[in-house]
């Protein structure tokens, strides 16, 4: 028999690989309107070509970043080191994919960090009632804290016993990790409980529940995966700030010790060399800008993407 | 409405108290002794006397009640004692939060730093404000336009390029490169409003900072201008006043803008205290004596009074502008209903 699809082919031919156009999932919806967004596929593929750099700059760059050179000081942009030599002869091309590996995996750590503590804290906030006006202070607590003096602070403090503890390179990353995600998931988990609480009225919801789902697998499987929209959003951003904020600190020489180069970290060692060795502040600089540039336009455009109201179309 | 602020200011002072606990216990973790910055030759037993007399070895609980009086009664009460030559009680006497480092109470240093960290900060603000929101609203109004689309770009690079790597370019080009301006902010400089090259030479070494703070300013508030701009020119209101014959420039300036400095407005105020903390980034970079520097200073000393009283400003700060966008946005629009 045929079906109305049938039916309707007969009537209008329709070009080759229209049927497949027709049905598309949520994901190949989303995945066609990012790709209208140029800014966002700009930046997707800016940050696809930084982070391939970083990670495979050192084979292809084989200079030794941490070499220390006495005869080749303080050198200006040159053939054999093309953004130059630190004050101790290291090469500063190397040490700006080894700062980058850095810069991006606290980046991408304090993002994950922060955005799974704010989404949980939402959802408890949203789904269990009791819980929401305490969780709710406490965001709006966190939210009050003035939070990058109080950062000084807390490196400062806790620096040299974790340092002691895990070593130097692994416990300043723990700590900044650690801290910026904490100061971090407020907005997450606000957005997170907002979602909640409407979703948690929708009919679907009742229908799982009245046959009997366990509140862990109806916050698991059908409560999660509808507040993934906004906190995909709000994850691309704080990627973001978390990339500024870890070169803040080290910029203000609170960060990682000088031996672990970070951009922020090569922009305070440069900054008083500029006049001989200009690349070593604009090269970590510009990589800065571009990472945070590309992941914002990536977020800007998830953001349209993901809303309804443009997809349509 | 009335009501509304008095139930929202009370509730702020439960909220300070949590947060100068927090700051309180974070700082007692600190390794600081007040003795750190004399000389290595003072006998033990002095340095003993001073830690003492600075109730350095009083329990936590009791330090905490005491900087708490301090800075909740006596501070104020002498501030309004110097500002009205007025003498409420024990004027001479009375106890005041002393910093470590320098003998000095904390609050007449903070004093004598905040006019640098305001003019820059303050004028940056202003321009920000000023050049953004004509930008975020010609870029809505035309949106895809070449002016969008170039205004767009140049607010997303302001507002992803860090202020430290602008201003260490800035520094670059403009100070050592072309000699323009000089890289670093003269404190000491007393500006003379009779002689025009002393204006002059206070506007020459504020141009940079300033600027460079401004274009961050600019840059994250065209972007939410130029959203909520969008949100209300899509909006039904904004048809029926064009239906019933409104010209262009009524229906966005009267209708759109109205509404859409709504948000506008309150981000204004919740980004103020932002502005504060980002001066501890600007200050470094060119070498402003302002309250970042102090605030770093500090910290690099282990001035615990001194860094708890700051990071306790900054965190008044920030509430009371909660506050100021609450209640803005109470008046501004009124479909808020407080109850």
């Amino acid at each position: 028999m045929a079906t109305t699809q049938d039916r309707v082919e007969e009537l209008v031919p329709l070009p080759p690989g229209a049927i497949a156009e027709k049905y598309r999932s949520l994901r190949q919806d989303v995945w066609r309107q990012f790709k209208r967004h140029k800014g966002a596929v700009t930046g997707l593929i800016v940050l696809t070509i930084i982070v391939v750099a970083t990670l495979f700059g050192p084979f292809i760059w084989p200079s030794d970043p941490f070499e220390i050179n006495l005869e080749i000081v303080n050198q200006a942009p040159s053939l054999d080191h093309p953004f130059g030599t630190d004050n101790l002869g290291r090469d500063v091309l190397a040490r700006t994919f080894i700062g980058g590996r850095i810069s991006l995996s606290v980046g991408f750590a304090a993002m994950l960090f922060g955005t799974i503590l704010g989404t949980a804290i939402g959802i408890i906030s949203g789904f269990f009632k009791r819980l929401d006006g305490p969780l709710m202070r406490v965001t709006d607590l966190f939210l009050a804290l003035p939070i990058l003096p109080l950062l000084l602070v807390v490196i400062m403090l806790f620096r040299e016993p974790l340092k002691d503890a895990l070593g130097p390179e692994m416990g300043i990353f723990i700590l900044v990790v650690f801290i910026i995600g904490v100061t971090s998931w407020m907005q997450t988990a606000r957005i997170v409980r907002g979602d909640v609480l409407s979703i948690k009225e929708e009919e679907f919801v009742l229908a799982a529940r009245s046959i009997g789902t366990k509140k862990r697998n109806l916050i698991m499987r059908h409560i999660l995966p509808n507040t993934l929209s906004p906190v995909m959003v709000s994850a691309a951003l704080g990627t973001a700030a978390a990339i500024i904020t870890e070169s803040a600190l080290s910029f203000l020489g609170l960060g990682f010790p000088a031996d672990f180069p970070t951009w922020g970290r090569l922009i305070f060692d440069g900054r008083n060399h500029m006049q001989i060795n200009p690349m070593w502040v604009i090269g970590s600089g510009v990589m800065i800008s571009l990472t945070v540039m590309s992941v914002n336009f990536i977020g800007d455009g998830l953001r349209d993407a993901l809303d309804p109201k443009l997809r349509s179309i | 409405m009335g009501n509304y602020i008095i139930r929202r200011t009370l509730f702020a002072i439960p909220t300070l108290i949590a947060i100068s606990l927090i700051i309180f216990a974070i700082l007692d973790l600190a390794p600081g002794d007040p003795t750190s910055q004399l000389p290595l030759t003072l006998p033990e037993a002095v340095k003993e006397q001073i830690r003492e007399s600075l109730g350095f070895n009083d329990p936590f609980i009791i330090k905490w009640v005491k900087w708490m009086q301090l800075m909740f009664i006596n501070e104020p009460l002498n501030a309004i004692d110097s500002l009205f030559g007025t003498c409420i009680g024990d004027c001479e006497g009375r106890a005041r939060i002393i910093s470590w480092s320098s003998r000095a109470p904390a609050i007449d240093i903070i004093y004598q730093r905040l006019p640098q960290t305001l003019w820059v900060l303050g004028l940056a603000f202003l321009f920000g404000t000023l050049i953004a929101i004509p930008i975020g609203v010609i870029s809505a109004y035309k949106q895809y336009s070449a002016f969008d689309n170039v205004g767009t770009f140049v607010t997303m690079i302001g507002y992803s390029v860090p202020t430290f790597f602008t201003g260490l370019l800035a520094i670059f080009i403009f100070s050592v490169w072309l000699r323009w301006f000089p890289s670093f902010y003269d404190t000491t400089h007393v500006v003379n409003w009779t002689s025009w090259d002393s204006i002059w030479k206070q506007i020459e070494q504020m141009i940079m900072p300033v600027s460079v703070l401004t274009l961050f300013n600019a840059a994250a508030l065209s972007r939410f201008t130029r959203a909520s701009v969008l949100d209300n020119l899509n909006e039904d209101y904004v048809r029926t006043a064009r239906s019933k014959g409104l010209g262009e420039n009524k229906v966005v300036i009267t209708h759109v803008m109205r509404n859409s400095m709504i948000p506008v407005v309150t981000l204004i105020a919740l980004s103020i205290p932002g502005i504060f903390a980002g001066a501890i980034i600007t200050e470094q970079i060119f070498r402003i004596n302002g309250l970042g520097a102090l605030l770093i200073t500090a910290i690099g000393q282990g001035d615990v009074p001194m860094v708890q009283t700051l990071t306790f400003i900054f965190a008044v700060l920030i509430v009371i502008f909660n506050l100021i966008a609450d209640v803005t946005y109470g008046v501004l629009d009124p479909r808020i209903r407080y109850d």
